[in-house]
């Protein structure tokens, strides 16, 4: 089970990369083919810096270039074997594209138990920001930790 | 994978109950779930080793929900250039199998306005063959690129 002490614990900083080459990777893991999500000229005729990083791409960067991707469950206990994604929002407040940086934080706003325990929701927020500071993605995850 | 793009340029011109993107792909492989484990950083054992997942207890590896969701993006996407897309969010209702053909679609709920632009709300879900949902929720995209 993971404790209500855990609400209001941050993680991170996480430093993610957006590389080009990654992205190709991910187009070819999800199928991705159109030009602008493979090609720097492509990307840059269809109005983007470069080629973008697609919508879900956020979640990936907090893990990417990290010792250990799933750092912050693992700091709460959790035993990863057991947890599904239940929920997962994102907003966007500019592009995201190849060659950028941003500095993640994660921080933990509710936990909460359901089937007397036997499941354990933890809810956490995602903040991107660019090497001036500025918000550049946000995320909700709502993660569930099968207990028995 | 099969697409029907059924409103590709909007021109704000989508009414309530219009279906703006159905896409079908191809069966989820165990390759499919190793490259996106790779592609991803999500390395989570149970999506690549079907010893690890026995061992947490389930069947067989299960799908990553992060894939489905990639999926339902492209879906988004298809529909709106991205960066249109402002906010969306998705409930994962049921893990992704080995084999199952996902179909991810939008379908607009509301016109409504952000900052003042004129804008959608767009119900999205993911299915399987049965019809069994998999993932549904909602996006916020403007009719029209920000300034």
């Amino acid at each position: 089970m993971v404790g209500k002490d855990a609400i209001g614990r941050k993680f991170g900083p996480y430093v993610g990369t957006v590389d080009a080459n990654r992205l190709r990777f991910f187009a070819k893991a999800t199928g991705e083919t159109r030009p602008e999500y493979l090609d720097s000229a492509a990307a840059r005729a269809a109005g983007w810096r470069d080629i973008p990083a697609p919508p879900t791409y956020p979640f990936c960067l907090q893990m990417l270039d990290v010792a250990d991707p799933l750092d912050w469950p693992k700091k709460l206990g959790i035993d990863i074997g057991r947890v599904l994604h239940g929920e997962q929002a994102f907003t966007y407040h500019g592009d995201l594209c190849a060659g950028d940086v941003l500095d993640f934080e994660v921080e933990v706003v509710d936990v909460y138990d359901k089937n007397s325990g036997a499941l354990s929701f933890v809810v956490s927020t995602l903040s991107g920001r660019d090497p001036a500071g500025r918000l550049a993605v946000e995320g909700r995850q709502t993660m569930v930790v099968r207990n028995a | 994978m099969t697409q029907t793009l059924l409103k590709p340029d909007l021109n704000q011109t989508w009414t309530v109950g219009d279906v703006v993107a159905d896409q079908t792909h191809p069966p989820i492989s165990r390759y499919t779930l190793a490259l996106y484990a790779g592609a991803s950083g999500d390395h989570n054992d149970v999506h690549v080793d079907i010893d690890a997942a026995k061992a947490a207890g389930l069947p067989d590896v299960i799908g990553h929900g992060m894939l489905t969701m990639a999926y339902l993006a492209r879906a988004v996407t298809t529909a709106v250039p991205q960066r249109r897309l402002r906010r969306w969010g998705v409930r994962f209702a049921a893990p992704t199998r080995i084999g199952e053909v996902l179909r991810c679609s939008a379908a607009v709920a509301e016109l409504v306005e952000i900052d003042g632009l004129p804008a959608a709300r767009l119900d999205l879900k993911t299915i399987n063959r049965a019809g069994e949902i998999k993932l549904f929720g909602e996006a916020i995209v403007l009719l029209a690129d920000p300034a």
